[in-house]
């Protein structure tokens, strides 16, 4: 096979030949299939359409991708990067429609790597009914990028988008799984701490959980706790709802492999990332049910509640310590760095 | 299968913080700690709440980095510029030395490289066997063991040393005889213990009679160790005491020890934010000569006295104010844009504070 067969070169970012090739080769058998509406993916115009729905409204967002390692334990970047999306999406109450995906790939990338992300990204895709309407290449010069950096943009309908601020005094306070999974095996997964751990990405696309959730009713808020992990998320939903979120250390689900990564590594595991689970702000009468529902979901089985929305100190959050403390979780300052002493 | 025993049991803390509650005299008694880990466990658990409002407890010199001396690290960077490689552990890099750092002098161009323990510094000297290569040596007696052992185990002929290991027993008996720190015990740190033994605390304690308890720490080993404190002052009976029997022994670690003598002998030390300590530093012994760093290099730092200024940390280093009394604290002064030396370890007591409390503790 000659060089251009295996890996990418500047061509296949060049709008000719070559990159016709390569999307009729990789593209449109995995994202051609189904159209967004009248002019679809398959039809290679200069934009596609989508028909708009009959009721509801209209829910966009937008992501870049970068991760290291681009394959990691559970996952890779394609996977990463519609879950990451349609999540965004879920988590505004937004049934997905639609998403695009674009790549900036560096020169001599194998094609062999893009195929299997491209699989990735369509089983994530698949498990909506969302279609990828269009998308775009362009290839960088090696060593200008690490890799491969995808953006997808995400198109979703909702009957009436939850946002992340509606916290009420009184709301119940609940994850939808273990937290840190994401973060923590790929900290695990960088050589320089040469660990080795079972522990995998806990990337998942969450529609279909949400979308039986949202059916029992009471959600006021809702949101994916990604980079900056539960504190972060805690911190900004505290923020902008002007309330306080307490909640207790005990009652957050984790796993034992994720407890021993943070004593080893001293981060903890409330600020790394996690890229399948979602918080749920919910009304005192409906914390039961929208638990059981959670738990009935696979993706949901160690769903809890974790606190609640009290007005104590307006725009913190309170984390009740197993042994029976009580401090300030606080916004983390950037990525964890691990302690070397 | 379940744990044989959790030390996070919030039956087993009420029941310590009942005990505490009896124990604790009703005038204020301050008890002072000398180990990040330790403050780590108390502010990341939230103990201080199991404490009635007459007993306070607080970081002393208990972060390695954050007592090293501005020359020290001025001495290094020079190291550096006349060509050496300088190898130091990452919490080092950001502190703030006689106007810069390593990092602003790597930024400058001096070859400076983060290492997690003394062996990568020997790895990086076999690597560059035409450089010179220094190890900066942070940290007290349960890191100087790692130095003496690559010390001794015939490292490469361009690999030195520049030691600035610290000995806690002096330092503790250092802040007892300034005039306003006013310490009813301590809580001794649990991994130097592991190291020295319970016995190493009495040559430089026992005139001071004050009880002196070592301690773990999970929650409840700071808590019982706390309780077993005001047990002593409750009883006017102080000792050295082992609160923490399932690590620590009389006697200690004697192979650590026996590395330690072999290749260090102590002398005076200079502490940031203290001063000189007798006998608080461990310097190599003769034999070592051609391992000193500061033999190999002509370079001559003067000590700075006005090195801390403008915030609080000579305090909070000896245990005469906590980060929220100094008006810097989470203001001007906070991990992205530290002040003093307190801010920048991840055992000071204002990065701690800061990275588990936020602003302002609860």
């Amino acid at each position: 096979m000659t060089d251009r067969e295996t890996r990418i070169t500047p061509l296949h970012g060049a709008g000719g030949e070559l990159m016709d090739e390569l999307l009729a080769r990789l593209i449109l058998p995995r994202f051609g299939k189904k159209g967004s509406g009248r002019i679809a993916l398959s039809a290679l115009d200069d934009g596609a359409t989508v028909a708009l729905p009959k009721t509801g409204e209209l829910v966009i967002t937008t992501d870049n991708h970068v991760v290291k390692p681009i394959f990691f334990p559970g996952g890779d970047i394609g996977r990463l990067a519609a879950a990451g999306t349609l999540n965004d999406l879920a988590v505004m109450g937004a049934r997905p429609i639609v998403l695009t995906l674009a790549a900036i790939i560096e020169e001599g990338f194998p094609i062999a790597d893009l195929e299997r992300i491209l699989d990735s990204f369509a089983a994530a895709l698949a498990e909506t009914d969302a279609v990828v309407a269009c998308g775009d290449t362009k290839v960088m010069p090696a060593g200008d990028l690490d890799g491969i950096v995808l953006n997808t943009t995400g198109l979703g309908v909702a009957e009436h988008a939850v946002s992340d601020a509606e916290l009420k005094k009184g709301d119940v306070v609940l994850v939808s799984g273990t937290i840190g999974d994401h973060g923590m095996a790929l900290l695990a997964a960088r050589a320089e701490f040469r660990l080795s751990t079972v522990l995998q990405s806990d990337v998942a696309v969450l529609w279909p959980m949400i979308e039986r959730v949202l059916k029992v009713g009471g959600i006021h808020a809702m949101k994916d706790p990604t980079r900056g992990g539960l504190a972060a998320a805690l911190n900004e939903m505290a923020r902008k709802s002007g309330t306080c979120i307490e909640i207790e250390d005990a009652a957050i689900p984790l796993r034992p492999e994720v407890v021993g990564l943070s004593d080893l590594l001293g981060i903890s595991p409330l600020e790394v990332a996690n890229e399948g689970k979602a918080i749920l702000i919910v009304a005192p009468e409906k914390a039961d049910a929208v638990l059981a529902a959670l738990r009935g979901h696979p993706l949901g089985a160690n769903a809890a509640i974790i606190g609640r929305v009290i007005d104590e100190h307006p725009r913190r959050v309170i984390l009740a310590t197993e042994v029976g403390g009580r401090r300030f979780l606080d916004m983390p300052l950037g990525d964890p760095v691990p302690r070397i002493c | 299968m379940s744990q044989p025993f959790h030390f996070s049991d919030p039956k087993r803390a009420k029941e310590l913080s009942d005990a505490i509650r009896i124990l604790a005299p009703r005038e204020p008694v301050k008890l002072v700690h000398v180990c990040g880990t330790h403050e780590i466990a108390i502010t990341r658990n939230g103990l201080r709440r199991f404490l009635p409002a007459s007993v306070r407890i607080l970081e002393g010199p208990g972060c390695p980095v954050c007592v090293t001396p501005a020359a020290d690290i001025e001495t290094a960077i020079r190291m550096g510029e006349n060509g050496a490689i300088v190898c130091s552990f990452g919490d080092m890099l950001r502190v703030p030395g006689m106007g810069r750092s390593l990092e602003s002098a790597r930024a400058q161009g001096v070859d400076v490289r983060t290492v997690l323990s003394a062996d990568e510094a020997v790895r990086i000297a076999r690597e560059n066997t035409k450089r010179e290569v220094v190890f900066f040596a942070v940290g007290f007696e349960t890191t100087a063991p790692m130095t003496a052992a690559v010390v001794l185990d015939d490292p490469p002929p361009n690999f030195s040393v520049l030691t600035s290991h610290k000995r806690i027993p002096p330092a503790m008996a250092a802040l007892l005889d300034l005039p306003d720190t006013g310490i009813a015990g301590y809580l001794a740190p649990g991994h130097v213990s592991t190291i020295l033994g319970t016995k190493a605390y009495e040559p430089d304690l026992a005139r001071y009679r004050i009880p002196v308890v070592v301690g773990g720490f999970e929650p409840l080993d700071v808590l019982y160790a706390i309780a077993l404190l005001l047990r002593q002052i409750h009883d006017k009976a102080p000792r050295v005491e082992n609160g923490y029997p399932r690590a620590v022994s009389e006697g200690g670690n004697p192979a650590a020890l026996a590395l330690l003598d072999a290749v260090f002998e102590t002398a005076d030390a200079a502490w940031r934010g203290i001063g000189t300590i007798p006998a608080s530093g461990l310097k190599l012994r003769s034999e070592f000569h051609s391992r000193d760093a500061r033999r190999r290099f002509d370079v001559r730092v003067e000590e700075d006295d006005a090195e801390i200024c403008g915030c609080r940390c000579p305090e909070v280093l000896t245990a005469r104010a906590v980060p929220s009394d100094c008006p810097l604290f989470a203001k001007r002064c906070t991990p992205l844009s530290p002040v003093g030396p307190c801010m920048v370890g991840a055992e000071g007591a204002c990065s701690i504070w800061f990275r588990y409390e936020g602003e302002r503790p609860l």
